[in-house]
């Protein structure tokens, strides 16, 4: 999630409140198509078809707001406002009324026991990826992606979409079409988003709307902004330490945890608004180049 | 045959002002065409209607007898123009480098990439700011930088609204000769301006407007001849 961020925001300069909406949506749809398949390999086309679902709404929304000329601010207000709807309007489907298929949405107190992500193996044997399978797995995904996106930001396509975060009016005066670049961008870094709420449901086999709204949609932000976004290297390293962190504090209060997120939020704004990891990173580069230099004066 | 680029009777109103109204202008292929006049006469709006950044409120423009009124300026690019902005509108952040591999990226094959890279960063006289972010750049050296990224583009019209602004008179006599050197390669140039000297250096046609309309037209000798001009834009003692 927070890699899909740091594509939108720090390469492709459209800062999205959005990522949690596609969280929802893939994690919702892997919950209800899950439920419905049943489980073994069918999970796997739950998970294929609840990134595809993201990705479609993607499409959707990125096209009324690329082609709209939404910018800058807008945007954010934009994402924002569709994740609190999706948020609000699953908090309300309590009811027995709201099901689909098989699966109950459950209002706030979130969709439960779906089915984890399974491999049919070899024979009758299946993999469940639960437990120390899932985390394994999920490592795997992370590299993936990571690579993945490393391939991406340093490609043509990368160059395009730094230079239309740069200055969107002079890429498309050297003859690139801006709406569309913007629109793939948004449409990966939703889909990475997705993929985060597959794997987030399938690991609890639970997901509620608490899970998209407010204060979750505001966290990938804070931690991509925290880690530097503008390299997704920091982002990774970042966002890991932070959760960790967040982790520990969290044993002992939830609410000690929220205010610290705001309060690295504050001071990345006013001491390093290029984001602490990369300023770090900067900092020990400096500091063992003049080591060099000093060494070999002496 | 058809014009190479004409403008048929375009128009640009804002709320109530006529910025531009009823222009026709046509540049014929492997000219230098200079369209001048003085501050607000419509030369940054007309040339912004020809690039595609604003949409005409009426008439037509055609480039190489295509009808290109409604395209994305992307698309009118990739047609073969190419585009230097009045302010220099560079990639600050990215280094100097980088800004002309943007601009390549397009049409070089990766291999032939450096090596076009160098011929161009050496044409622009970057060389030795390769390495530079862009941003950090004097003011006229990013105003080559950005005709060094038009012309990464290989266009057959290149659109220049004001090249020297911010330049020194050197600076601006060397890109008079860049665009004359370049229009003796075939490229076809069409140019807004306000410095007389530097029009004189490069033109060969010129289009007055004023108050959005077409003032007067005519080689560069009987512009600077014509009195009528000189009243309106020059001022009279320039005239001698």
């Amino acid at each position: 999630m927070a890699l899909g961020l740091c594509l939108l925001w720090g390469y492709g300069g459209m800062l999205s409140f959005g990522q949690t909406f596609f969280f929802g949506i893939g994690g919702y749809s892997y919950g209800v198509l899950a439920t419905n398949f049943g489980g073994g390999g069918m999970t796997l086309v739950a998970l294929l078809l609840a990134l595809l679902l993201a990705a479609l709404t993607a499409v959707i929304l990125g096209y009324f707001m690329i082609w709209g000329r939404i910018g800058g601010v807008f945007f954010g207000i934009v994402t924002l406002s569709a994740t609190l709807v999706l948020a609000f309007f699953l908090g309300q489907t309590a009811g027995p009324e709201w099901r689909i298929g098989n699966a109950r949405l459950n209002g706030f107190n979130g969709m439960k026991g779906m089915d984890p992500l399974t491999i049919p193996w070899f024979g009758d044997s299946q993999i469940y990826f639960e437990g120390t399978y899932l985390f394994y797995l999920v490592v795997v995904l992370i590299v993936l992606v990571y690579l993945a996106l490393r391939i991406l930001v340093n490609s043509r396509f990368g160059n395009v979409m730094v230079a239309i975060r740069e200055d969107p009016q002079r890429a498309e005066l050297l003859g690139y079409d801006v709406r569309k670049y913007q629109l793939v961008t948004f449409v990966i870094g939703s889909a990475l988003a997705a993929l985060s709420g597959v794997m987030y449901t399938s690991w609890g086999q639970f997901i509620a709307p608490s899970s998209i709204g407010l204060p979750a949609a505001a966290m990938p932000i804070v931690w991509v902004a925290f880690s530097g976004r503008s390299d997704i290297t920091a982002v990774l390293v970042g966002s890991f330490f932070i959760l960790y962190f967040f982790q520990m504090i969290t044993v002992h209060s939830q609410q000690a945890a929220l205010v610290l997120m705001g309060a690295m939020m504050l001071a990345t704004v006013m001491i390093a608004p290029q984001g602490f990891v990369v300023n770090v990173t900067r900092a020990i580069g400096r500091f063992v180049q003049r080591r060099k230099a000093s060494a070999k004066e002496a | 045959m058809a014009e190479f680029l004409q403008a048929t009777a375009i128009s640009k109103t804002f709320g109530g002002l006529a910025a531009v109204s009823g222009v026709d202008l046509s540049v014929d292929e492997g000219e230098i065409h200079c369209l001048i006049g003085p501050n607000g006469a419509g030369k940054s709006t007309f040339f912004k209607l020809i690039v595609g950044t604003y949409a005409p409120t009426a008439g037509s423009i055609a480039f190489r007898g295509e009808n290109i009124t409604g395209m994305q300026p992307s698309a009118r690019v990739r047609r073969g123009m190419s585009i230097k902005m009045q302010t220099p509108s560079v990639f600050k952040e990215l280094p100097v480098r980088q800004n002309i591999h943007i601009a390549l990226q397009h049409h070089v094959s990766k291999a032939d990439l450096p090596r076009e890279e160098d011929r161009l960063l050496d044409l622009m006289e970057l060389s030795a700011d390769a390495n530079k972010l862009a941003g950090t750049l004097a003011h006229g050296q990013q105003q080559w930088l950005e005709i060094g990224m038009a012309l990464a583009l290989k266009p057959t019209l290149l659109l220049m609204d004001e090249p020297t602004a911010g330049m020194s008179t050197e600076e601006t006599f060397r890109t008079g000769e860049l665009i004359k050197s370049l229009n003796a390669q075939g490229m076809t140039v069409l140019v807004v301006e306000h410095d007389m000297a530097f029009i004189r250096q490069i033109a060969q046609r010129v289009t007055v407007l004023h108050f959005g309309k077409v003032f007067a037209r005519g080689s560069i000798g009987e512009i600077i001849t014509d009195p009528r001009v000189a009243e309106i834009y020059l001022g009279k003692t320039h005239v001698a």
